[in-house]
């Protein structure tokens, strides 16, 4: 509702000091200038005094330049990139519950294979899918299962790595 | 005897006495007794007991600005915290370092609605450089290393430590902390080199340039080079409100001030220039008026230690990351002295064709008050202001000829803060007459203070620019909304020669051009504490120059309009 337009989505990797409240300190930025997170991942890094926050956001993109050096000034923040058009590897995982009557089972499974996904809960009516992988793929395969009913839904959020010899 | 393991609160005031602390402005509290407890075996620290927590974070912030030293605010939980939020803002917009140390409710309690609690640390995000919330005793000596140093380093800004009482309280056996391992913060040195001869490059092809100098050219302590490089260029400079003092106003190449009620020749130099170098300025909104018309054909060069004011307001053609002071040192032999003498000279001209003036007849002027003040004191005196009609006019009227000789709240604008500011300010700089300059609404906001300038005996001086009416917002009405009054007029206000007098501060009242002199020269020589003047000048008078908000600068007015004013588009 807020946000301008256009609304290109971004995605920007933050390295931030594992310090109470850079959470907080963090949101506040991209709050105060109308831009919506889409998803947030923070995951601990192999130096526990850092973790990693991989964002997906949208929003008018001349303001992301100053959101970028907002989060920068942050003392808690070491780094702060967006990879927008970076070569990166991206990934996501998505837990899915489908309704699954038997005579609905094989077609549904075969969607399954067909994006390597896998089968973690088997119900007599229901069946529970991980799906790893883009984002764009796990989209289309939503879309693909929906006509069957999908009951419940949680995804990851992106993660993403820039390749080879880049920081992430 | 054994020596004995210091509680937090002891910890706290020994690191407060190591950083070199000579003041804590504060107001105590059940959260807060550990620490003014241990404040009783410091007597290196001497304990200012304000009248209103917002008090205390404005006399701090006086007293930074005066010196260029942190200063130290101490406050109880809850409502004592939260009254320092509008002084947080205060320092935090104008880069003001502070330390604000805050009680708060043990720490089992926190969350739980516990008496005066408040999340003073979630409160406070949005206003402070950096902030802790301590939940460990032992983390108190590193905590307190890291906010000096974040405080008073690079752009310097407010630092808040929300603190349990059980952390101040227990028992800390760490020892103390000499060095910061923050991996996160940055602090810029020097600009870039290649980036500073781009600048020299698109210096050398200017006929027209101008230099615009703001706060943090008082912060890093330009002014010496910026004058060589204006003289060594030939090129006029403007300073914005936070910059008046880097170099001395009455230098032959200097224009005063730019922007919404800058002077008129400052303003038309910024409209004819062909280049404009900002040194620690940030391009804020009273600058620019219209974005679209600010300078649109001018080479622009950005100066700043805070890479994310590049590109924020307008986007450099060069952009010099660093100490404003370093930055400018760093170009001096990279440039060499432009062909702008005619330049010059037609900055002249603007200067003797649209001079600073107000009307000598009818009523007792406030810019005559504030003229003859600039005559007498003669850039000798450290000025505060408050925020109003009667800010721009001092601007307007006092030279600040000296670095750290003008303190005014710009970027907040917070009424309430001239005269607290004057007491930190006189506190730290004592041999240096100190005046306030406030209007009769915004002294009402921090008056309580009294007390606590006359306790400290400071020899400040108060000097009340009385219009009875809220001046600036009526000013606006005037001049945008036809005329239509609201909420301006203050009657009711208080005789404030009585009033000071109650609490025992010498005072004046100047109604008559001929009492000017007169009187503050008495005040002048009064030196045995705070002294008032309470100066009833002409009710409806309006600061010109002026370029309404969002407005560009072919607009500004030079005196009183005779056609009706369109509403303003510009922020506030
Ligand atoms: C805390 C606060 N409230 C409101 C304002 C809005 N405001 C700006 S100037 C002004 C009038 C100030 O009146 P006074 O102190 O008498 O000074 P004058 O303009 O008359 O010189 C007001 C209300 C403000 N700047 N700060
Ligand atoms: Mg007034």
């Amino acid at each position: 509702m807020s946000t301008p337009n256009p609304t290109a989505s971004h995605t920007i990797s933050v390295l931030v000091s594992n310090k109470p409240g850079v959470l907080v300190r963090v949101a506040l930025v991209f709050a105060r200038r109308g831009y919506n997170i889409d998803s947030l991942v923070v995951s601990p890094q192999q130096d526990s005094d850092f973790s990693r926050m991989t964002i997906t956001c949208s929003g008018d993109p001349g303001t992301l330049d100053q959101i970028i050096k907002q989060l920068f000034k942050l003392v808690d923040v070491v780094r702060a990139i967006d990879h927008t058009g970076d070569q990166v590897i991206e990934k996501e995982l998505a837990l899915v519950k489908v309704k699954c009557p038997p005579e609905n089972r094989t077609q549904v499974l075969q969607i399954v294979e067909h994006f390597k996904g896998v089968t973690v809960d088997f119900g007599s009516e229901s069946l529970i899918l991980q799906m790893a992988g883009g984002s764009d793929k796990i989209d289309h395969v939503l879309g693909l299962l929906a006509p069957y009913g999908v009951v419940e839904m949680v995804r990851s959020g992106k993660i993403l790595m820039a390749r080879g010899a880049s920081a992430t | 005897m054994d020596k004995k393991i210091p509680t937090g609160a002891e910890v706290i005031i020994q690191c407060l006495i190591r950083e070199g602390v000579e003041y804590v402005f504060g107001y105590p509290g059940g959260a807060a007794i550990p620490l003014f407890d241990a404040l009783v075996d410091a007597p290196q620290i001497k304990l200012v007991l304000v009248r209103h927590e917002q008090g205390a974070t404005h006399m701090a912030d006086g007293y930074a600005r005066a010196t260029g030293k942190p200063g130290v605010v101490l406050v109880t939980s809850g409502p004592g915290a939260t009254n320092t939020v509008t002084g947080i803002l205060t320092a935090q917009m104008d880069s003001a370092p502070l330390i604000v140390l805050c009680g708060q409710t043990i720490s089992p309690m926190l969350g739980k609605d516990a008496f005066q609690e408040a999340d003073v640390t979630g409160i406070t995000y949005p206003v402070v450089k950096h902030s802790y919330l301590v939940k460990k005793t032992n983390d108190l000596p590193r905590i307190m290393k890291e906010a000096f140093h974040i405080a008073t380093t690079g752009r310097p800004g407010p630092v808040l430590l929300d603190l349990p009482k059980d952390v101040t309280g227990g028992p800390c056996a760490a020892p103390m902390v000499d060095s910061v391992d923050l991996p996160g913060y940055e602090i810029p040195g020097v600009p870039d080199r290649a980036d500073l001869q781009k600048a020299a490059a698109l210096i050398a092809k200017s006929r027209k340039p101008l230099l615009y100098i703001g706060q943090g050219a008082v912060i890093s302590g330009a002014g010496k080079a910026v004058a060589q490089l204006a003289e060594k260029l030939n090129a006029p400079v403007v300073n914005t409100l936070l910059g008046k003092g880097a170099m001395p106003e009455d230098h032959a190449l200097h224009l005063g001030m730019l922007g919404m009620h800058g002077t008129a020749y400052a303003n038309k130099a910024v409209m004819n220039c062909d280049l404009i170098f900002s040194i620690g300025a940030r391009w804020d909104d009273r600058i620019i008026g219209k974005l679209s018309e600010f300078c649109p054909n001018a080479t622009k060069i950005h100066l700043d230690i805070d890479p994310a004011e590049f590109g924020k307001i307008i986007q450099p053609d060069v952009s010099l990351v660093g100490d404003a002071r370093r930055g400018v040192e760093a170009l001096l032999p990279l440039v060499r002295k432009l062909d702008s003498a005619d330049w010059v000279k037609e900055c002249a001209a603007w200067r003797k064709q649209y001079p600073l003036r107000y009307g000598k007849q009818g009523g007792l002027k406030a810019q005559m008050v504030l003229d003859e003040l600039d005559k007498l004191t003669r850039g000798k005196a450290i000025v505060t202001t408050d925020v109003g009609q009667h800010q721009m006019w001092a601007a307007q009227f006092i030279r600040s000829t000296f670095n750290r000789s003008w303190i005014s709240s710009g970027g907040a604008g917070t009424m309430g803060f001239g005269f607290p500011a004057a007491i930190g300010a006189q506190l730290g700089v004592p041999d240096t007459p100190v005046w306030a300059i406030v209007g009769d609404g915004g002294f009402q906001m921090t008056l309580c203070e009294l007390a606590t300038a006359a306790l400290q005996k400071v020899p400040l001086k108060i000097l009340i620019i009385n219009n009875n009416y809220l001046g600036m917002v009526r000013q606006w009405q005037e001049l945008f909304f036809d005329n239509r009054y609201s909420g301006v007029d203050m009657v009711g206000n208080p005789d404030f020669v009585k009033l000071a007098e109650a609490y025992g501060v010498k005072a004046w009242r100047i109604r008559r051009n001929g009492d000017v002199k007169r009187i503050l020269k008495q005040a002048m020589a009064y030196n045995d504490g705070p002294c008032l003047i309470d100066a009833e000048v002409v009710k409806e008078d309006n600061v010109f120059p002026m370029v309404p908000a969002g407005a560009g600068y072919k607009d500004m007015l030079i005196e009183r309009p005779k056609q009706k004013m369109a509403k303003p588009t510009g922020s506030t």
